[in-house]
């Protein structure tokens, strides 16, 4: 479980790097990108051709190995269905997005920082997150 | 650094969190879903997923000490713009099952058609709101 803990935590750092280097903590950065009809920025282009590419070869690798390294097997998503809460949740993700420059990972990630507008962004993205938990247990 | 070679780079390191989570603990990184399992999961997964998202934080607190500042961070949305934002990223991404990282780069990674559907859906959904925004103040 130590290992499992180290690795998590070391990949987190990874991951709050990359963010950190690739200006995905920039909202002016991030929505510069989504302005299409505007002054479009095309940095992120880069930032998810790097990631997925590396991600790319990573998942190639794992199909390949019976389990990972460090846990009896890969847990991976078994839903391929694409349907109404995967698009409409998408679609109300993509605005609160494009309102803000802001999604989870560089929220996060932007604690750390201290800069006083994630101290609002990111408890009212828990609210929500909890917001759905409830609609979700009401509605079955 | 070009801030297209930074981007690059940048994703490259994402990209490499995202596989190494894959074969070390065999867990998909998208970081929605483990920020709300934080308070659903029990037991090792919670700690596992409180460990990456320690690491997460420490990221760029670890860049600034190795590039001598805090990466640049431009506010473009007022606090209660932020606060409307905030809730609907947080409810979007747990009805939609996951953000830009889990479908975005771990969803594309794996040839997922579902994923696919939501990253369009959140980047057509992003750049109308954007040109919305524009459109109502030029």
């Amino acid at each position: 479980m130590i290992a499992r803990l180290t690795a998590a935590l070391a990949m987190g750092v990874v991951f709050g790097l990359g963010l950190s280097l690739s200006g995905m903590l920039d909202p002016a950065r991030v929505q510069g990108f989504l302005d299409v009809t505007g002054a479009w920025d095309p940095t992120l282009m880069f930032v998810l051709g790097g990631a997925v590419s590396v991600a790319l070869a990573g998942f190639a690798l794992a199909r390949r190995l019976p389990r990972p390294a460090l846990d009896a097997r890969f847990d991976l998503p078994t839903n391929r269905r694409i349907d109404a809460p995967l698009l409409g949740g998408a679609a109300l993700f993509g605005i609160g997005w494009g309102l803000s420059g802001l999604c989870p990972g560089p929220a996060v990630a932007a604690l750390a920082t201290g800069a006083p507008p994630i101290f609002v962004f990111v408890p009212a993205m828990l609210v929500g997150m909890a917001a759905f938990r409830l609609v979700q247990a009401r509605l079955g | 650094m070009h801030p297209y070679l930074a981007g690059l780079t940048g994703g490259a390191l994402i990209g490499l969190s995202v596989a190494g989570l894959m074969l070390l603990n065999g867990r998909i990184a998208g970081i929605s879903g483990l920020v709300a399992g934080l308070g659903q999961d029990r037991g090792e997964r919670r700690l596992t997923d409180l460990a990456f998202v320690a690491g997460l934080i420490a990221g760029p607190a670890v860049f600034a000490w190795l590039a001598g500042a805090w990466p640049e961070m431009r506010f473009v949305a007022s606090l209660p713009v932020l606060a409307l934002a905030g809730l609907l990223v947080g409810f979007g991404t747990r009805m939609g099952s996951g953000c830009t990282s889990g479908h975005g780069v771990a969803g594309l990674a794996r040839l997922s058609p579902r994923s696919l559907a939501a990253v369009l859906t959140f980047l057509v959904a992003g750049m109308l709101t954007v040109a919305a925004l524009r459109g109502f103040a030029p």
